[in-house]
């Protein structure tokens, strides 16, 4: 192992998850609901009648997030790599995989572990896992 | 008022995960590569959030209405049993494929990034699929 210092951002994205953080406990503490992106989107998606206004707004203030910072300064680099093919089995997986565990990095890894839920931790460990197993064999074993 | 608050809390956690590098698919691979340059700053992402947020997940933790009087919605189930193990599994081996997770993948999707829009739709089918096997195996 050896670190990038050069990409490594330590304060913005301290601050990143602090403003995300942040995020989870206005909605916690003025809806009484979890910010877990895949259950938000899944239950929208299943037209579920409970809390849909709040969970559409929700997603709503997720996607034009990016035009508010556009308005004020330069976007920050988004870069995907991945070819249509990888994107389309990369998409179903975390599709169909974050609705069988019940959550993703938002649900289980920032709001489940502040509540200190043992299938949250469970589910992270799990999903951190995978995620680096995943990039080991795809750059390290096959060499793509 | 819980309108307003949803929406605020969604347009500030997309914020943040811009401001974060979160939102960077590239930037998410460089975490998930250990063995490589590993680039950990989104380590920090979800100690930073986490540090903001245990104090006011727990006191929601131990009351049953917010303080705008809405019902606490949180999950019930305990037991850690295949179906979490399971899809977690398949969710993280799709993160590490493309480097994206639902939250950045919809705070990108309006950026002009077309190939988003394909792993945003092949998402949304892979929960219109777990929805279809669900009421298959339990009819109403």
């Amino acid at each position: 192992m050896s670190i990038d210092w050069i990409n490594f951002t330590p304060w913005t994205s301290l601050a990143g998850g602090a403003l995300i953080g942040l995020a989870a406990s206005l909605f916690v503490l003025a809806n009484g609901r979890i910010a877990g992106i895949s259950g938000l989107l899944g239950s929208v998606l299943r037209f579920d009648s409970e809390g849909r206004s709040e969970k559409v707004l929700f997603l709503l203030g997720l996607l034009i997030s990016p035009l508010l910072w556009g308005a004020f300064t330069v976007m920050p680099e988004i870069e995907i790599k991945a070819g249509w093919p990888t994107l389309i089995i990369a998409g179903l997986l975390v599709g169909v995989g974050t609705r069988y565990g019940s959550g993703c990095t938002s649900g289980h890894g920032v709001c489940g572990i502040s509540r200190l839920s043992a299938r949250s931790i469970t589910a992270t460990m799990c999903f951190m896992f995978a995620g680096f197993a995943t990039v080991y064999v795809i750059r390290h074993v096959v060499g793509a | 008022m819980i309108k307003l608050t949803a929406f605020f809390a969604g347009l500030i956690f997309g914020l943040g995960l811009l401001l974060a590098g979160m939102a960077n698919p590239a930037k998410v691979l460089a975490f998930l590569d250990l063995a490589g340059a590993w680039d950990p700053s989104l380590a920090l992402v979800m100690g930073g959030a986490i540090a903001v947020a245990i104090i006011p997940l727990n006191w929601a933790r131990k009351n049953k209405q917010s303080l705008l009087g809405a019902p606490m919605q949180f999950p019930m189930k305990r037991e850690l049993d295949s179906r979490l193990i399971g899809g977690s599994l398949l969710f993280g081996i799709g993160w590490g494929l493309a480097g994206i997770c639902p939250g950045p993948a919809l705070t990108i999707l309006l950026t002009g990034h077309g190939q988003i829009i394909i792993f945003v739709l092949a998402m949304l089918a892979g929960m219109y699929l777990f929805n279809l096997l669900e009421r298959s195996a339990r009819p109403d």
